[in-house]
């Protein structure tokens, strides 16, 4: 079965900088597909060209194995990061404008009840708070009922609740086995939205899979974190690893009860001691050598 | 008032303003623009007290060697060319002209007798050409309201036209919303189309509201076709909404779209003959105004209103404007950018 998206070798230069060098990668239909990076590693670029907003120096971009086209155009939904609408126009109105846009897609009122748009219909676009218009952008997106769904940094700036609620809003949209590209600084929305991901950095992809198998593939280890002045003397002496990150200091093991002992021996208090298994924010920083950038 | 903080801010200020390039551009180019234009077309030698038509023999210069009569002081003398005639007469029966003289042979003459300025002037005349052949008409003057009018009008849908489309669009760039139209099956054309629609409605409606009211409130001459002067407005509204659509076509600041449409209205405004006649500024700036869509518009509407102007008459007009439409259109096609970036 061909994927539902595919790019192959795409190249992207800009004068003095190549923004995408050489990505190839594919997804399968009904999958959620995580691009990662930090600001500048090429993702927003690589989308857009698979959007169809931006042309490629070189490559290709294929849907359903067939060069994007008219009927890409009409399946597919995008949100982009960050989107101005019409002034004076209600959400009702602005949904109906864009439902006009296609031949084909879903019913304005149902649209609404999925994203949960109900107590917002008659305000003004312009009076939206973060998350209801987010919520929009999401209806808007899906105001075709697109085959592929494009969301790019959909949950930046919300707050923690809006952020879940944009979730269960997302895992409703894959259970109808849609196909979603997603790209994010949040990884922990990554690992839980995302049936692959691709690590971009420089313009290449560094790493792609799912995220469980990528963390299993570079890691063998677990983090103990603690205040950084529970730990008396320099980190540099002890026996384990040691990262120093801010107020935060973290040990990497793979034998728990070792590094327990260790921290025992030199008399390190456990009790605001918290142990974790690695994630994906660790699986960045270990393969671009940076903190996440945001 | 703490003088040292006032200054702090008038300091950001006057840095905002200089660093902004295309608004301080703007504020030193209108101004020159202005005084420039106004230079061009009221400069040159004083206006006479009476202005006299003049038919002349081909290649005859218009001075005293034809006829004394135009070694006369603080008159104006204008060529009328042969074809020209019949509309030179109406101009002297709507006292636009005070006297018509035909010199080609026989000096003959035609004077609207109920024209003050038609009467002195004939007396002028008859000083030294007697036995001159006189052609009475009569008619009464067209009044400045009837004149100035279609102006007003034609101004007013300008300004709609101009910054109701092109100010907004390049608004629509940069806020993003033309990226997320063009990532759905919206083509350039149909956003244009949409556009110009929008706004042709609203300026077409409007004008024809306003029309309809000071029919009602100013009593205004019009003895043309009210269907062919719906069409002329309906043209001239489409051409410059074409042309506003070119303008925002490719800009991305509105500051400098907005600079950008005030330079073009400005001189339509001034050339164009909104409230006043052109005659007497330079051939040359005549016939740079021709190429101004709001000269061909106003043009049309004036001989419809003020002569009865029939399609064929209004023809050329018409057809210019239908023809800088499809120009201004087809190099908005062409440059149309979607995005800001």
């Amino acid at each position: 079965m061909k994927p539902a998206l595919e790019v192959v070798d795409l190249v992207k230069q800009y004068p003095g900088v190549r923004a995408v060098d050489g990505v190839s990668f594919a997804i399968a239909a009904g999958t959620c597909f995580g691009l990662l990076g930090p600001n500048g590693a090429g993702k927003t670029t690589t989308v857009e060209i698979m959007e169809g907003v931006t042309v490629p120096t070189s490559g290709r971009v294929l849907y359903h194995g067939e060069p994007l086209g008219r009927r890409f155009r009409d399946e597919a939904g995008i949100q982009f990061q960050k989107t101005a609408l019409q002034d004076f126009l209600t959400v009702r109105e602005t949904l109906q404008m864009f439902r006009r846009l296609y031949p084909r897609g879903r019913d304005v009122d149902e649209l609404i009840a999925l994203c949960a748009l109900e107590q917002v219909v008659n305000r003004d676009n312009r009076k939206l708070s973060g998350g209801q218009l987010q919520r929009l952008l999401l209806a808007l997106a899906l105001v075709n009922d697109p085959q592929v769904l494009f969301l790019d940094e959909p949950t930046t700036g919300l707050d923690p609740q809006a952020r879940h609620n944009f979730w269960d809003l997302i895992r409703a949209i894959k259970a109808e086995k849609r196909t979603v590209l997603l790209t994010t600084h949040y990884m922990e929305e990554a690992y839980f939205l995302c049936d692959v991901v691709a690590i971009m950095d420089r313009g290449r992809i560094i790493a792609e899979g799912p995220p469980s198998r990528l963390l299993k593939e570079h890691f063998d280890d677990v983090v103990l974190e603690m205040p950084r002045e529970e730990f008396p003397g320099d980190p540099s002496t002890f026996p384990l690893p040691v990262l120093v990150a801010g107020d935060r200091l973290e040990i990497s093991t793979a034998d728990v009860e070792q590094a327990l002992r260790a921290l025992l021996d030199r008399g390190v208090p456990l009790r605001q001691l918290r142990i974790r298994p690695r994630n994906l924010e660790d699986l960045f920083l270990e393969l671009t050598g940076r903190e996440l950038r945001t | 008032m703490n003088l040292r903080r006032l200054l702090a801010v008038w300091h950001a200020r006057n840095l905002e303003f200089l660093r902004d390039r295309s608004t301080l551009a703007f504020n030193v180019v209108l101004p020159l623009v202005l005084v420039i234009a106004f230079a061009v077309i009221f400069g040159g030698q004083p206006r006479g007290e009476f202005d006299i038509g003049v038919v002349a023999p081909p290649g005859a210069a218009l001075d005293v060697r034809l006829h004394p009569f135009l070694g006369t002081r603080f008159v104006d003398f204008h060529r009328v060319e042969v074809p020209e005639l019949d509309a030179a007469v109406r101009k002297v029966e709507r006292h636009e002209t005070d006297l018509l003289l035909d010199l080609r042979a026989a000096p003959r003459y035609w004077v609207n007798t109920d024209s003050p300025k038609g009467y002195l002037a004939e007396k002028l005349l008859l000083e030294s050409a007697r036995d001159a052949i006189r052609q009475p008409v009569s008619g009464a003057a067209v009044g400045y309201v009837d004149w100035l009018l279609p102006g007003i009008l034609g101004m007013n849908m300008m300004f709609s036209c101009l910054f109701g489309v092109g100010y907004v669009v390049v608004r629509y760039r940069k806020s993003g919303f033309l990226r997320r139209l063009s990532a759905t099956p919206v083509t350039a054309l149909e956003f244009g189309a949409a556009q110009i629609l929008s706004r042709l409605a609203l300026s077409v409606g409007v004008t024809t509201m306003i029309y309809a009211v000071l029919a009602l409130l100013v009593p205004f001459h019009n003895s043309g076709n009210a269907l062919l002067l719906f069409v002329t407005a309906v043209l001239g509204a489409t051409c410059m909404i074409s042309m506003s659509f070119m303008v925002a076509a490719r800009f991305l600041s509105e500051e400098l779209a907005s600079g950008i449409i005030n330079l073009v209205s400005w001189p339509m405004m001034l050339l164009s003959g909104v409230w006043f006649k052109l005659e007497g500024a330079p051939h040359w700036v005549q016939l740079a105004s021709e190429v101004l869509p709001l000269t061909q518009m106003l043009h049309a509407a004036r001989a419809i209103m003020l002569d009865g102007a029939g399609i064929v008459d209004v023809l050329p007009r018409l057809a210019a404007l239908a023809g800088m439409t499809v120009l201004f259109l087809g190099i908005a096609a062409a440059g149309f950018r979607w995005r800001a970036d």
